[in-house]
């Protein structure tokens, strides 16, 4: 079944491109949706015996290269309906004509989906790459100044960290000729402390270019213009899973099978998360722009994410992943919100917007969900993820850092507030009498990621209870 | 013997990449960068990669090559002024690389001679015996690496898309 | 001097990265910051195709060697079609006048 997670789009993107493709370009945006439905169908349904009778009838050669456990299981379904959220905004909002849009997502969905199920540290890179590529593509479609500013920077960027990455993997390679996670993995256990210098190189080039990809402070210059520069639904897909994936993912894969809890990088991973959470809540508060805000706040949840990662327990890593989904979900309905206003109005900018919420019932609505799941208000789903955080933090014996997260919700409520009174509350703004909703293809996504919020805030207690917690993480490591 | 040779290639292919890096005309540029491809390229080849040596040659000193040259045509050049002016603030900038150069030699010759930093996982084994058959290093890639082949097809169907997005001229403005 | 040949390779590399990186610093023109990211990468090459040769399993290394010339390739090409976009808005290459973005 692995495999067919790149096979089925590489066959969507080849069909769409073959000969007599002019007849095939109005089916492109069908055919897509057909793919991302498939990959959360596969995913919800991974028991079957279907699948796994399917792929026994072609031998790839790789399929033995490919694996997938629990983690990857959930980061495929958030994978599969972000692109889906993301494919119906780009239908329904963007002018042009979506066809490279499509073409790029599901490439974006290959390398992705390809990251997520490998076990080997050089087609991770290569996998890492294709992401990359498509994302620089995918944000600089329109062509303007500040979307080809803000590639370039990301390009950069991104490359310095390939390079690291690289560097890193070649230093390894001098000490253990295999590439794969478990051998390095056992490698770095027997070595018991004792580490020549190219292992330590390795690492710390390693942990950094891996941080620079994910956005953490002190590496993440290119991710408020990136975000803030691409079009909507670009942005819709970069801040729900592509950084996630690249970045967030890769560094609690690796700390998690590879280097094994090495206490230094524990240490280091929980203050490069704490400084996040702290200085992305603190910079989203002076800033004018709907988008950029959203950058801001995206960069101080993945803070929490990598500083669950640091700590190392079981609870901590289920914490971690639960708020790897919640966050997928509410900060990509937030970015819906912002499509549907910036479609609406045309304007970005909060000082001159304002009392939305009676133009746009649905949009407000569904906004609200999304900053209520993003404080950590309950029932909502991001209370029990964040509460998990803090509880593990506390009980590992970090208290300041769970004190640094709980005050850092205060912060988050402050921006919150301000951004949804001066958009969607209070005064209608001059110019904006006659903004009707925004067509039923932008709530729809909107709706249904605001429900998935609610129902898994409400459904929570029953599957911790139902699973018994213990059995759910003996499963995720 | 060797090691003279291997010597000059070396510095050939630094010497190279630092004269692409100050000169001030662009096109010189790209093409002393090609010709720092062509030595890493030679040395390769002599540490017994030849298939990457030959594909490094023909892509990275030719195609890389004439990828930048065509971009610098594409692209607009400053005017006679603008070089005067921008070459004195310029060398002023750039002045300082040979003396870094210098040092870092400097500095990696006494780290390598003192005991500071242990380098024994290099000199623990010795390369051995150059293997040049064609059958033994080909299975690497296709039988242990087949998955790496298949993202090689990705990301250039992704470079596809790229040249087409970014390079084709919409007719309506 | 020692003439050794892990130390002549080892010094190439620390040499070709301290060039690389100090170009992406000093310069201000879009092309040549493309020439310091294709030197890096060069460095990058050759410490894979050394750490191949000195353990002894060459092939390996071989193959990410090409596989990674392929997807360098790929990302200078894109960053080459952003730096002329970027230039047919700006009408020239300074890396100064990239300033539209805040922070």
């Amino acid at each position: 079944m692995q495999a067919l997670f790149i096979i089925i789009p590489l066959l969507a993107v080849l069909i769409l491109n073959l000969p007599f493709r002019k007849s095939y370009r109005r089916i492109a945006f069908y055919l897509a949706i057909v793919v991302t439905f498939f990959q959360i169908a596969m995913t919800l349904t991974s028991g079957f015996m279907l699948w796994i009778n399917i792929t026994d009838l072609f031998k790839f050669n790789f399929i033995t290269q490919l694996s997938i456990d629990l983690f990857t299981l959930v980061v495929l379904f958030t994978i599969g309906l972000i692109a889906f959220v993301s494919l119906m905004v780009c239908r329904f909002s963007y002018k042009k004509d979506p066809f490279n849009f499509i073409n790029l997502i599901l490439i974006a969905m290959m390398g992705m989906n390809g990251i997520v199920m490998t076990r080997d540290i050089f087609t991770l890179y290569v996998f890492l790459e294709i992401t990359a590529a498509a994302s620089f593509i995918l944000i600089a479609m329109d062509k303007g100044i500040e979307a080809f500013e803000g590639a370039l920077k990301y390009l950069i960027l991104s490359a310095v960290a390939t390079i690291f990455i690289l560097t890193a993997i070649a230093l390894t390679y001098f000490s253990i000729q295999s590439l794969n996670f478990g051998d390095i993995g056992s490698y770095l256990k027997g070595l018991n402390g004792r580490y020549p210098p190219n292992i330590t190189a390795a690492v710390i080039l390693f942990l950094t270019g891996l941080s620079i990809k994910a956005g953490v402070v002190p590496f993440h210059g290119w991710l408020p213009d990136a975000y803030m520069s691409a079009p909507a639904p670009v942005s819709v897909f970069l801040a729900g899973i592509v950084t996630k994936v690249a970045g967030v993912y890769t560094l609690m894969r690796l700390t998690g099978e590879v280097f094994n809890n090495i206490p230094f990088i524990s240490s280091v991973l929980m203050a490069f998360g704490a400084l996040s959470i702290v200085i992305g809540a603190l910079a989203a508060i002076g800033q004018s722009d709907f988008k950029r805000i959203l950058a801001y706040s995206s960069i101080s949840q993945i803070g929490y994410i990598i500083l669950a990662a640091g700590i190392g327990t079981p609870l901590a890593f289920a914490g971690a992943l639960i708020h790897f989904f919640n966050h997928a979900s509410f900060k990509s309905l937030l970015f819906v919100n912002s499509a549907a206003v910036e479609l609406q109005t045309g304007i970005r900018d909060i000082n001159k917007l304002g009392g939305l919420a009676g133009r746009m019932p649905v949009t407000g609505g569904t906004s609200i969900v999304g900053f209520f799941s993003t404080m950590g208000m309950p029932p909502l789903a991001g209370f029990w993820s964040k509460l998990i955080i803090i509880v593990a933090a506390w009980a590992s014996g970090y208290y300041i850092y769970s004190i640094i997260a709980l005050l850092a919700s205060v912060l988050t409520l402050a921006y919150f507030l301000i951004l949804q009174r001066k958009v969607f509350f209070g005064k209608i703004a001059e110019g904006l009498e006659n903004i009707k909703e925004a067509n039923f293809g932008l709530s729809f996504p909107a709706i249904l990621l605001a429900a998935i919020s609610v129902l898994l805030g409400l459904v929570f207690p029953f599957i911790i209870y139902y699973f018994q917690a213990n059995w759910l993480l003996k499963l995720v490591l | 013997m060797k090691d003279i040779l291997i010597m000059i290639i070396l510095s050939g292919l630094v010497l190279f990449a630092v004269i692409s890096v100050m000169i001030r005309s662009l096109v010189k540029a790209a093409i002393a960068l090609a010709i720092a491809s062509a030595f890493l390229a030679v040395m390769i080849f002599i540490l017994g990669a030849w298939i990457a040596a030959v594909i490094e040659l023909s892509v990275c000193a030719g195609m890389i090559t004439v990828v930048f040259i065509s971009s610098i045509s594409l692209t607009i050049p400053l005017s006679k002024e603008e070089v005067a002016v921008e070459a004195k603030q310029r060398m002023s900038r750039f002045i300082y690389l040979p003396f870094i150069l210098v040092l870092t030699l400097a500095a990696a010759i006494i780290l390598w001679n003192s005991r500071l930093i242990n380098f024994d996982f290099i000199s623990a084994l010795k390369g051995t015996q150059v293997n040049l058959d064609f059958s033994a290093q080909g299975s690497a890639i296709w039988d242990k690496r087949s998955i790496d082949i298949l993202g090689q097809v990705i990301v250039l169907l992704s470079g596809a898309f790229g040249v087409v997005v970014l390079f084709k001229e919409r007719n309506q403005k | 001097m020692i003439l050794d040949l892990n130390f002549l390779i080892f010094a190439a590399f620390l040499l070709l990265i301290v060039t690389g990186i100090y170009c992406l610093i000093a310069t201000l023109n879009l092309i040549r910051l493309l020439i310091g990211l294709e030197i890096l990468t060069k460095a990058v090459t050759l410490l894979l195709i050394t750490s191949g040769f000195i353990t002894g399993s060459i092939a390996i290394a071989q193959s990410m060697t090409i596989t990674l010339i392929v997807i360098e390739v790929v990302v200078i090409v894109v960053a080459c079609g952003i730096v002329i976009g970027v230039c047919n808005h700006n009408k020239n290459l300074d890396l100064k006048n990239l300033r539209k973005l805040k922070g």
